[in-house]
C-alpha cells in the first residue's frame, strides 16, 4: 500500500468541494504478472487542506524555493508521497506544464474548477504517483529470477540479485606501462563521489569498496583498425568477449561475503589508441564505456594525443575523474536497476540531489527488493518441504526447525507491513525471512544421514534373520499342510 | 551492451565541493633481484626476491595485541604449481617484463629444492622512525642438481635453468638487478667465468662472511643494448675444487627414538662448530596434542654435562583444542653438541579422527631455531634502501653477531591404529553363532520323528562305499 497525502491550496479546487476536505479515497489496482500471479496494489489517498505555512511556500515564485521551504524529508515516512494541488494559473510551474515530480518525494499538480473536480484531480494524482513508486516492470524485473522466461523479458536487463551487501572494486588496467604511467585520485574520488550515494543507499545493505592498479592485463579482443577515422574501435558483437581473461585477474571473489561489483578503466596501449567502442548501428559511443548486468561496467579512457608531443616514453597520463565517475555512477545506478521513469504528459522533472538518487527511487528500490526477498523466502521453503517429502532419510535438528518458524512469521511479518504501507520495517522483515529461510536450508546437519543405502541396511540384517527365518518358515509350511490334511479327513471319515 | 549514461541527471554531482590540485598519493617502489650462487658441487643455487613497499597507512583493527605471536604449520604439504600462481600474481608485472619473466614453472619445479615465502611486515621509513610504511617481500629460492637438471654438465646459463633469458626490465621497478656470487673465484679467472663480464662488482659482509658479487643492473641500458636480451653464463674452466663448503656455526637435527607404539622419546641435537664462542639459542617447538609429552622427562645435556636453560615457557596441551608448546633459550657452550630430550606417549584416537590413510603416520612439524650467531667479519650498519634485498631480510644487530632461523626436519609417527575391518567381522560372526545356535534349539523342540525304509542307492551311498572302500571297511 502507498500511502499518499494530497493537499489543496485554496484557489485550486472550488469552494463547495474544498467544504468536502478532509477526507481518503482508495484506490486499487491489480498488476497481472505470468501464470495467474497478480499483485495488488492500493494507493490510499488522504486529501486535506493545505496549512498556512504550505500556502506561503507554495506562492512563491519558483519551485525550487518552495521545495527548500518545506517540512524535512525524514519527518516524510519511507514509502509515503505528498502531492500539493495548486490553483490553475498559478506560475508556480511553467504555463504547459500539468506537474512536478521533485527529488523528495514531493510532487506538484494543477488543479481545476470544475464540477468533477475531484475526479480529474485524482486521477492526475494517481498518474504522478504511479510513476514515483511501483509499476508493472519495476517488478518484472525484480521477479525475474523466478518467473519463467517470455520472449520480450530476456531484452529485460536484469538487476542484481538482492542481498545482505555488495563489495564495489574500481580497477584501473595499464596494458602498456612502458608508455602510459597513469596516475588516479580514486581514493578521493570515492570519497567525494561514491560515497554519497552509497551513503543514500545504506538502508539496502552494507557496501564497501577497494580499488587496485593491474598492468600488462590486455582485453580479450583485438580491436579493429578503422582508417576513416584513424583510430581503433571495439565491434559491439565483440563485447562479450572483452570481459573474460580479465575476469582471472581482477581476484574479486577471492575473501567477500557479498557479491562484487567491478568497474574497470582500461587505458588502451599505445599501439591501440584511441580506442573506440562501437554500438550495434557502428556509431561510437558517447561514453566509450559498457556494462553487464550483475557484473559491473568498463570504460575505455583515451589519453589525449597532444600529451605524446615532445616528451619521452612513459607519458605521465592524470586521468580525469570527474568524467570517468559520471559513467561508473550512471553504470551503478543501472546495474541496481534504478531507471528513468515513466513520466506522466506535461510533468517537468527536477534534478537530481547531489547524491545523484532522489528518496521516492530508492523506495521504489526497496519495495522491487522486498517482493523478491519474500518471493527467494517463499521458493526457498517450499523447496525444503518438497524435498523432505520425496527422502524421507532427512533429520530436521530443533535449530534447523526454529529457522523455518522464523522465516515463515518473517515472511508473513513482511506482507502484513506491506499490506499497511511501512516501508522501511517491511523491507527489513523480509531480509530476515531470506536470512532465515537460507540458514534453514543449507544447514550442513541435513545431510548427515542423508546418504544411507538400503542396500547396507539389508547387509547388516540379512546375515541375523535369514538363517533364523529359514526354519520358521518350514514349519509355518508344514502346520499349513497338516492343517489342510486335518479339514479333508473327517470329509473321507464321512 | 552499450549504456547511454544519462548525464543530465549527474551534472549536479559536478558542483560538490572539491579541492583540487592535491599532490598525488606515493606509489608503491618495488625492487626486484636475483642472486646465482654456483656451489662447489657443482650445482647452482637461484633466490628470487620482490619487495613491494607502499607509503600510506593501512588501517588496524582496534583491540588487537600485536605483540603476541600466532605460528601455525601444515608439516607436510608439497609446494606446486598451485602455489606459485597466486604468488606470481601478486608481482606488478608478472611474467610479462623483468626478473618474473624466468618464472616458469616446468623448470622451477624441476629442481631438488625449491622454496616460496611472503613476508608482510611494518618498517620504519627513516631512521628516526617516525613513521612507519608497510612492506610486501616474496622470496622464491630453488637449488638446480647438477646431475638431474644439468644432465652431468656443469655449466650454467639462464637458458638452461630458467629456459628464458632476461629482455628488459619491468617499468615499474625502481631495481632490478641480477647478482652472482663469485667470492672464491673473483681473483683468477681460472676456476669460473662469468660472460657477459660485469660492469661492477660489489662487496660486503652477508651472514658474518664477506662476499664478492658481480653486478648486472637490468636498468642501466649498456646491459641489454648489444644483443637484446641478457643471458648469464656460468663456466667452469676447472672441475670445481671437491673442498667441502665451511661447516655452519650452528645446526640442528630431530629425530624420534623407542620402539613399540605405547612410548617414545624425541630428541634434537644442537650443534655449535664455533672454536671459542658461545652463544644461546631459542628454540621453540609445537608438538601435537597426540603425543603426550612428559615434561617431568626433559633433559639437557651438553658435553655430558647437564645444561639449565635461562628461560622455560610451556603450555600443556589439550586433547583436540591445542598442541604443546614448549620454548627454551639454551646456551650452547663453544664447540659442541647439545642433546634436547623428552620422552612421550601415543594416544589412541577416536574412529574418525584417523586421516584416510592411517599406517602411514602422522606428521609432527619442526622446530625453530633463532640465533644470534657470531660472525667471521664485522658488519657495518647500512642504510635499508641503499643495500641490495638479501642482506636486509633480518636486521644486522651490532656488528659481531647476526640473526638465523633454522627450522629442522619435520617427524613422521606412527601412531596405534586400530583394525577398520572389525565392525564386519564383528556383525558376521555374532550373527552366524546365534543363527546357528537359534536354528539348532528350533530344530530340536518342533521335530518329529517318523520312521523310515532305508533306501537302496542314491548317490550319498555310493560316495559313502567309496570311501569305505579306500579305507578298508566292508560297504554299505
Amino acid at each position: 500500500m502507498v500511502p499518499v497525502t494530497v493537499v489543496f491550496t485554496q484557489e485550486s479546487v472550488p469552494l463547495d468541494d474544498q467544504e468536502k476536505l478532509p477526507f481518503t479515497v482508495v484506490h486499487e489496482r491489480e498488476i497481472p504478472l505470468k501464470y495467474k500471479l497478480k499483485i495488488k496494489c492500493r494507493f490510499q489517498k488522504a486529501y486535506r487542506r493545505a496549512l498556512d505555512h504550505e500556502e506561503e511556500a507554495l506562492s512563491l515564485g519558483s519551485i525550487q524555493e518552495a521545495e527548500t521551504m518545506f517540512a524535512e524529508p525524514s519527518e516524510q515516512a519511507e514509502g509515503s508521497l505528498t502531492v500539493y494541488v495548486i490553483s490553475e494559473h498559478s506560475s508556480l510551474l511553467p504555463q504547459d506544464m500539468m506537474s512536478y515530480i521533485g527529488p523528495k518525494r514531493m510532487a506538484v499538480v494543477r488543479g481545476i474548477m470544475h464540477r468533477e473536480a475531484f475526479n480529474i484531480i485524482g486521477h492526475r494524482v494517481i498518474q504522478v504517483a504511479q510513476a514515483m513508486s511501483l509499476t508493472e516492470d519495476v517488478l518484472a524485473a525484480a521477479l525475474a529470477d523466478h518467473l519463467p522466461e517470455d520472449k520480450w523479458s530476456s531484452d529485460k536487463r536484469r538487476p542484481l540479485k538482492s542481498s545482505l551487501g555488495y563489495e564495489i572494486t574500481f580497477s584501473l588496467l595499464n596494458p602498456d606501462p612502458k608508455s602510459h604511467d597513469v596516475h588516479w585520485d580514486i581514493e578521493g574520488a570515492v570519497r567525494r563521489y561514491v560515497q554519497p550515494f552509497l551513503n543514500a543507499l545504506r538502508a539496502v545493505g552494507n557496501f564497501s569498496v577497494d580499488s587496485q592498479i593491474l598492468y600488462y592485463a590486455v582485453l580479450g579482443v583485438n580491436p579493429r583498425f578503422d582508417p576513416a577515422s584513424s583510430s581503433y574501435y571495439l565491434a559491439a558483437h565483440s563485447l562479450p568477449h572483452v570481459i573474460n581473461p580479465v575476469e582471472s585477474r581482477l581476484g574479486s571473489s577471492a575473501a567477500s561475503l557479498y557479491p562484487v561489483l567491478n568497474f574497470l578503466l582500461y587505458v588502451p596501449e599505445l599501439a591501440h589508441s584511441p580506442l573506440y567502442i562501437q554500438d550495434k548501428d557502428g556509431a561510437p559511443v558517447a561514453t566509450n564505456a559498457f556494462h553487464s548486468p550483475r557484473w559491473g561496467g568498463i570504460m575505455v579512457y583515451n589519453v589525449d594525443p597532444k600529451a605524446y608531443n615532445g616528451s619521452e616514453l612513459p607519458v605521465r597520463v592524470k586521468v580525469d575523474m570527474v568524467r570517468v565517475m559520471e559513467v561508473f555512477l550512471a553504470q551503478l545506478r543501472l546495474l541496481f536497476g534504478i531507471a528513468q521513469p515513466q513520466l506522466p504528459p506535461k510533468c517537468l522533472f527536477s534534478g537530481s540531489k547531489s547524491e545523484g538518487i532522489m528518496s521516492w527511487e530508492l523506495d521504489r528500490l526497496l519495495w522491487a527488493r522486498s517482493v523478491e526477498n519474500l518471493a527467494t523466502a517463499t521458493t526457498t521453503l517450499t523447496s525444503l518441504a518438497q524435498l523432505l517429502g520425496k527422502i524421507s532419510n532427512i533429520v530436521i535438528k530443533d535449530d534447523v526447525a526454529s529457522e523455518v518458524y522464523r522465516a515463515v512469521a518473517a515472511v508473513q511479518r513482511a506482507a502484513e507491513e506491506l499490506a499497511s504501507g511501512h516501508l522501511a520495517s517491511a523491507f527489513v522483515a523480509s531480509q530476515e525471512a531470506v536470512t532465515s529461510s537460507e540458514r534453514a536450508f543449507f544447514d550442513p546437519s541435513l545431510l548427515h544421514l542423508l546418504y544411507f543405502p538400503d542396500d547396507q541396511k539389508f547387509a547388516i540384517y540379512i546375515p541375523l534373520f535369514l538363517p533364523m527365518a529359514v526354519p520358521i518358515l518350514l514349519s509355518l509350511f508344514k502346520i499349513f499342510l497338516e492343517t489342510r490334511k486335518s479339514w479333508k479327513k473327517p470329509e473321507k471319515i464321512d | 551492451m552499450a549504456a547511454a549514461a544519462p548525464l543530465s541527471l549527474l551534472v549536479l554531482l559536478l558542483l560538490g565541493p572539491g579541492v583540487w590540485g592535491q599532490t598525488d598519493p606515493p606509489r608503491d617502489s618495488l625492487r626486484e633481484e636475483l642472486v646465482i650462487t654456483p656451489l662447489p658441487s657443482g650445482d647452482v643455487a637461484a633466490t628470487f626476491q620482490f619487495r613491494t613497499r607502499w607509503d600510506s597507512e593501512l588501517q588496524r583493527e582496534e583491540g588487537t595485541d600485536h605483540s603476541f605471536l600466532r605460528y601455525a604449520v601444515l608439516p607436510r604439504e608439497v609446494v606446486c604449481t598451485e602455489n606459485l600462481t597466486p604468488w606470481k600474481k601478486l608481482l606488478p608485472c608478472s611474467s610479462k617484463a623483468g626478473l618474473s619473466v624466468l618464472l616458469k614453472a616446468d623448470r622451477l619445479f624441476h629442481t631438488s629444492y625449491h622454496s616460496q615465502a611472503v613476508h608482510i611486515r611494518p618498517v620504519c621509513r627513516d631512521a628516526r622512525c617516525a613513521s612507519i610504511s608497510w612492506e610486501l617481500r616474496q622470496t622464491l629460492s630453488v637449488v638446480f642438481d647438477a646431475f638431474v637438471t644439468g644432465q652431468g654438465k656443469q655449466d650454467w646459463s639462464l637458458f638452461r635453468m630458467f629456459s628464458r633469458t632476461l629482455t628488459e626490465p619491468c617499468p615499474l621497478a625502481s631495481e632490478s638487478q641480477v647478482y652472482v656470487d663469485v667470492t672464491n673465484y673473483s681473483q683468477d679467472n681460472e676456476t669460473l667465468e662469468v660472460y657477459p663480464p660485469p660492469l661492477t662488482t660489489y662487496q660486503d659482509v652477508v651472514l658474518g662472511t664477506r662476499k664478492t658479487y658481480a653486478v648486472y643492473d637490468l636498468l642501466d641500458m649498456a646491459v641489454i643494448n648489444n644483443s637484446r636480451s641478457l643471458n648469464l653464463q656460468l663456466k667452469w674452466k676447472r672441475p670445481p675444487g671437491n673442498e667441502a663448503p665451511p661447516m655452519p656455526f650452528l645446526y640442528a637435527q630431530r629425530y624420534v627414538s623407542g620402539y613399540g607404539l605405547h612410548n617414545g622419546e624425541l630428541s634434537t641435537l644442537l650443534y655449535n662448530t664455533h672454536p671459542y664462542r658461545a652463544f644461546p639459542v631459542l628454540l621453540l617447538d609445537t608438538v601435537p596434542w597426540y603425543l603426550r609429552l612428559y615434561v617431568h622427562t626433559l633433559t639437557i645435556t651438553s658435553k655430558g654435562k647437564e645444561n639449565k636453560p635461562s628461560y622455560i615457557h610451556y603450555q600443556p596441551a589439550q586433547d583436540r583444542m591445542q598442541p604443546h608448546l614448549l620454548e627454551m633459550l639454551i646456551q650452547l657452550p663453544a664447540s659442541s653438541v647439545t642433546k634436547v630430550s623428552i620422552q612421550f606417549e601415543r594416544a589412541l584416537l577416536k574412529w574418525t579422527e584417523y586421516t584416510p590413510d592411517p599406517n602411514h603416520g602422522f606428521y609432527v612439524s619442526p622446530s625453530v631455531l633463532s640465533a644470534l650467531v657470531p660472525s667471521e667479519v664485522a658488519a657495518q650498519p647500512v642504510d635499508w634502501e641503499e643495500s641490495p634485498l638479501f642482506n636486509t631480510l633480518f636486521p644486522a644487530s651490532g656488528s659481531s653477531s647476526h640473526f638465523v632461523r633454522l627450522y629442522t626436519e619435520p617427524l613422521l609417527v606412527s601412531l596405534p591404529t586400530p583394525d577398520f575391518s572389525m565392525p564386519y567381522n564383528v556383525i558376521c560372526l555374532t550373527c552366524t553363532v546365534v543363527a546357528v545356535c537359534y536354528g539348532s534349539f528350533y530344530n530340536l523342540l518342533t521335530r518329529t520323528f517318523q520312521i523310515e525304509e532305508p533306501s537302496k542307492g542314491g548317490l550319498a551311498r555310493r560316495l559313502a562305499n567309496l570311501i569305505r572302500r579306500a579305507r578298508g571297511v566292508p560297504p554299505l
